[in-house]
């Protein structure tokens, strides 16, 4: 209820209208583009709701391909809020997954309690995705570097320190085909939802969600970061500590992507390998823009695009589609969205009204 | 005032000038109507001032008169023959020109490159030997003469202007309008160029229509006047038979203005709330733009801060709000080192009404309400004192109390405040700054754009400060609004303070040399 009544008086129609738009208008392309490939798009997207939402288990594997974009869409959400573009997920979560499991092994060796562990692989995690993104966010306030090509860049370094680390001081020499490092064990591992198929990682993409729009909206740290976000000049006039502002606000989206990693190697890979840049960095990316960067916004948005991700193998054997179809859409998607910025403001929503006719007519007669 | 040239009868005036007439033009911007059937004869061979407030439809009119706007009704006439200027670029085929408030040279190129480039028919490979000719045998038919290879960036204001007005006549402009001028000179660059435009009409090369706000400059340079009022011609004829009062009382109409605060007696044992000693701070470019700016303002007085835009006015008030750090010195308040955080402006009862509140003191998408509770959001009544959080009917209620007392008109104080008007967004803010019992208030150009009432209600909230004892920095490009209100005058000019001069008394011709640099 309350996110309904703060949309409908923060940018009335428009906030809902316009990405309504602009997926309707995607929609229609991509189904130019399946046509294109002898494919009736009507059958795709019947065939793309069942393998999203049809049945239980295509839920399930919805809400499985939802939990990550969760997170990471927050590190790319809390961070406009501050007026700042940060696409740098994707090494957020490498590095939040690579360090976890730098933190979780010797403890698994130890034979640590499970939840302690777990708690400590997160935290690890956490920290590390967190200092990662603060570091674009620092480099922007001290020295003034653009932070998304900064937070972009630096995601290619956490990869190819990632990869070093596989291949190197961290490789596990059973693993001879796919580099990785060594696994955490089953024991270790973080179960599913009680009565779904579902890891706990989906719950903490929720709980973040819901806690981080608390703290943005509702309190005074909030509303001292998004009046940098809208002014800097103004903050400074306020005294508004900014450096300290811009660092927390990055820090805890990178803490969202970086626990995004850890949930990757604690509920799905058990390890550290190439695996963990499968494009949920990418994909949070797209969910935050869809979700007009708001951490509310972000869950639905997230369920749906992880139902067109979950789609794409539904698509792959009924219709011989290559698999990557799907990613075809998300593409059109994100560039429709990005276009469609520029509705704001300018859709003219019409007043139906006799007397806003007769205004129009001219006056001369 | 001073001796007015007679104006010259049309049969003398030379072919060149060109004689302009609107015929009941109406403009309306959707159920605004902007311009209401406004008809001027602007006479060939003269200075025409066009006279109106702020939002009056002066810049309407003459953008019509330019092809920006298509008029609704009536129509532009050109030497006695009714002209269809449906762009720019029609205007200026008729030799009608314009220059603007703000400069449009490119700054990195030199004049003359300025020049060529500004010409419609600029060849694809240029003789720049055949060019400087041309130029400097036309520099030589001119009155006065700009460096033509020096770059524009180089060039003092008011040569600037100059090379504007050169532009316009090298474009064969016969008919010019200058939209305020003189904003951005000094007064004795202002009375140079509008005497040299003058002589210029008079020997019928050009015809002139001057926007303007200033009085003294009708009054001093133009033969003609017409004075707009929403968007209705109120008035006008010619200048020698018009009186200041009658133009002032056609310009603000009968409307009773509110009287500004009488100015109490200052305290005769103040002490000093706020002093700078030795403020040095860079540009963004890096280079100086203060030198060494050491002042103090004591309780209970106003000190001015005069001088031409961009001799370090912005960056003095940008330090003083924390928004730029000081390359060396340091500002004391109640005699303790200031740093602008939070913490000590609060502490200090500070308070800072920057130039353009809607760039510098507020977000433009975040609600009025919000915009109010900057100062104190993290407080209570606004925040609980654990955890922080918000109270939003708080600070909703807090905002609509400013809203009745400062008079600031918004739909509510949930609309965003980037919807107000400029006045509005001043009084929003004026009244967020002044809410709370204030010790020092810093001012910049806090009327900048607004009408007369606002202007005299603003100055009213300034001049109740100080009178409750509030020591009062205002820095400002208008002379008379600085006149009017300071009780002491600083003058700055590149940088550093020139001239300090009590108001009482003041000789504006002393302090107009010291805002050159003299």
């Amino acid at each position: 209820m309350r996110i309904v009544a703060k949309m409908a008086t923060g940018g009335p129609v428009e906030v809902l209208l316009v990405p309504l738009i602009a997926i309707l208008a995607s929609a229609l392309l991509f189904a130019g583009f399946v046509a294109l490939a002898g494919v009736n798009p009507l059958e795709v997207y019947a065939l793309m709701y069942k393998g999203a939402f049809g049945t239980w288990f295509s839920l399930q594997n919805t809400l499985q391909r939802a939990a990550p974009l969760l997170l990471t869409a927050l590190c790319t959400a809390l961070p406009a809020q501050m007026g700042m573009v940060i696409i740098g997920a994707e090494g957020a979560l490498v590095m939040g997954g690579l360090v976890a499991v730098a933190a979780g092994l010797p403890l698994v060796g130890m034979g640590a309690p499970v939840f302690l562990t777990q708690l400590v692989m997160a935290l690890a995690g956490m920290i590390a995705g967190g200092l990662f993104v603060a570091l674009a966010g620092a480099l922007r306030h001290w020295r003034g570097v653009n932070e998304t090509i900064a937070s972009l860049l630096l995601s290619y370094i956490a990869i190819a320190v990632m990869n070093q680390m596989v291949e190197g001081p961290m490789r596990d020499p059973a693993s001879l085909n796919k580099p990785s490092t060594g696994a955490i064990g089953d024991v270790y591992m973080i179960g599913t939802i009680p009565g779904m198929d579902v890891h706990w990682g989906l719950v903490f993409g929720l709980i973040f969600c819901v806690l981080t729009w608390l703290l943005m909206f509702h309190t005074s740290f909030g509303f001292a970061a998004r009046i940098v976000g809208g002014n800097a000049r103004t903050a400074k006039l306020v005294g508004l500590p900014v450096g300290f502002l811009v660092l927390a606000v990055t820090f805890l989206g990178g803490a969202a992507a970086g626990l995004a990693g850890m949930v990757e190697v604690a509920a799905v890979q058990g390890r550290a390998n190439a695996s963990l840049v499968a494009g949920y960095g990418t994909g949070g990316i797209l969910v935050a823009f869809l979700a007009r960067q708001n951490p509310i916004a972000v869950i639905p948005v997230a369920v749906l695009l992880g139902g067109i991700a979950a789609s794409g193998g539904l698509l792959q054997r009924r219709l011989d589609l290559p698999d990557a179809t799907v990613l075809v859409l998300q593409g059109i998607l994100f560039v429709v969205l990005l276009a469609s910025e520029m509705l704001y403001g300018r859709l003219a929503v019409p007043r139906l009204s006799l007397a806003s006719f007769l205004r129009l007519r001219p006056q001369r007669s | 005032m001073n001796a007015i040239l007679p104006p010259p009868p049309p049969e003398a005036a030379a072919p060149r000038a060109l004689s302009v007439e609107t015929v009941s033009i109406t403009k309306r911007f959707g159920s605004f109507t902007a311009l209401d059937a406004v008809s001027i004869r602007i006479r060939p061979g003269t200075v025409h001032a066009l006279l109106g407030e702020n939002g009056a439809g002066k810049s309407t009119l003459v953008k019509c008169i330019m092809g920006y706007y298509r008029p609704d009704e009536g129509s532009v006439v050109v030497e006695d023959r009714e002209r269809e200027i449906g762009n720019p670029r029609d205007a200026h085929a008729l030799g009608l020109g314009m220059v603007y408030q703000h400069f449009t040279l490119v700054p990195s190129m030199t004049v003359l490159e300025n020049l060529v480039m500004a010409r419609a028919d600029v060849p694809a490979i240029i003789d720049w030997a055949a060019e400087r000719r041309v130029m400097e045998e036309f520099l030589s038919r001119m009155p006065f003469g700009v460096p033509l290879d020096r770059p524009v960036a180089l060039l003092a204001a008011g040569e600037k202007q100059k090379a504007e007005i050169l532009k316009q006549l090298y474009l064969d402009s016969r008919f010019l309008i200058l939209d305020e001028p003189t904003s951005v000179l000094t007064p004795g660059e202002a009375d140079e160029i509008l005497g040299l435009i003058r002589k210029m009409a008079a020997a019928g090369d050009i015809t002139v229509l001057i926007i303007t706000h200033k009085f003294r400059e009708v009054t001093a340079f133009a033969d003609d006047v017409s004075v707009l009022r929403r968007g209705k011609l109120v008035g006008g004829g010619s200048v020698a038979d018009l009186g200041i009062d009658d133009l002032a009382q056609l310009m603000i109409g009968a409307k009773e203005v509110a009287g500004s605060v009488s100015r109490l007696a200052a305290p005769a044992d103040a002490h000093t709330r706020l002093e700078l000693k030795g403020i040095c701070a860079e540009d963004d470019s890096g280079t100086d733009a203060l030198r060494e700016v050491s002042f103090a303002v004591k309780a209970g007085e106003i000190v001015g801060i005069a001088g031409v835009s961009g001799n370090g006015q912005i960056q003095l008030v940008e330090v003083l709000a924390g928004q730029r750090k000081a390359s060396a010195g340091e500002v004391l308040v109640h005699g303790e080192k200031f740093g602008a955080t939070r913490e000590e402006t609060r502490r200090h009862r500070m308070a800072l009404l920057p130039e353009e509140p809607l760039r510098n003191a507020s977000v433009a998408r975040m609600s009025v309400a919000e915009n109010m509770a900057f100062r104190r959001f993290d407080t209570p009544p606004f925040s609980s004192r654990r955890g922080g959080w918000l109270s939003r009917k708080a600070i909703r209620e807090a905002a609509l109390a400013l809203i009745e007392r400062y008079n600031v008109k918004t739909q509510g104080p949930d609309a965003a405040i980037g919807t107000l008007s400029g006045g509005n967004v001043q009084r929003a803010i004026l009244g967020r700054e002044l809410g709370e019992a204030v010790d020092i208030l810093v001012v910049a150009n806090p009327v900048f754009g607004l009408d007369f009432a606002a202007v005299a209600e603003i100055h009213g909230q300034i001049m109740a400060a100080r009178n409750r004892g509030a020591a009062v920095l205002l820095v400002s490009e208008d002379l008379d609004e600085l006149l009017e209100l300071s009780d002491r005058l600083l003058v700055m000019s590149d940088g550093a303070i020139a001239l300090e001069v009590p108001t009482a008394g003041a000789d504006r011709v002393a302090i107009g040399r010291a805002m050159a640099g003299h």
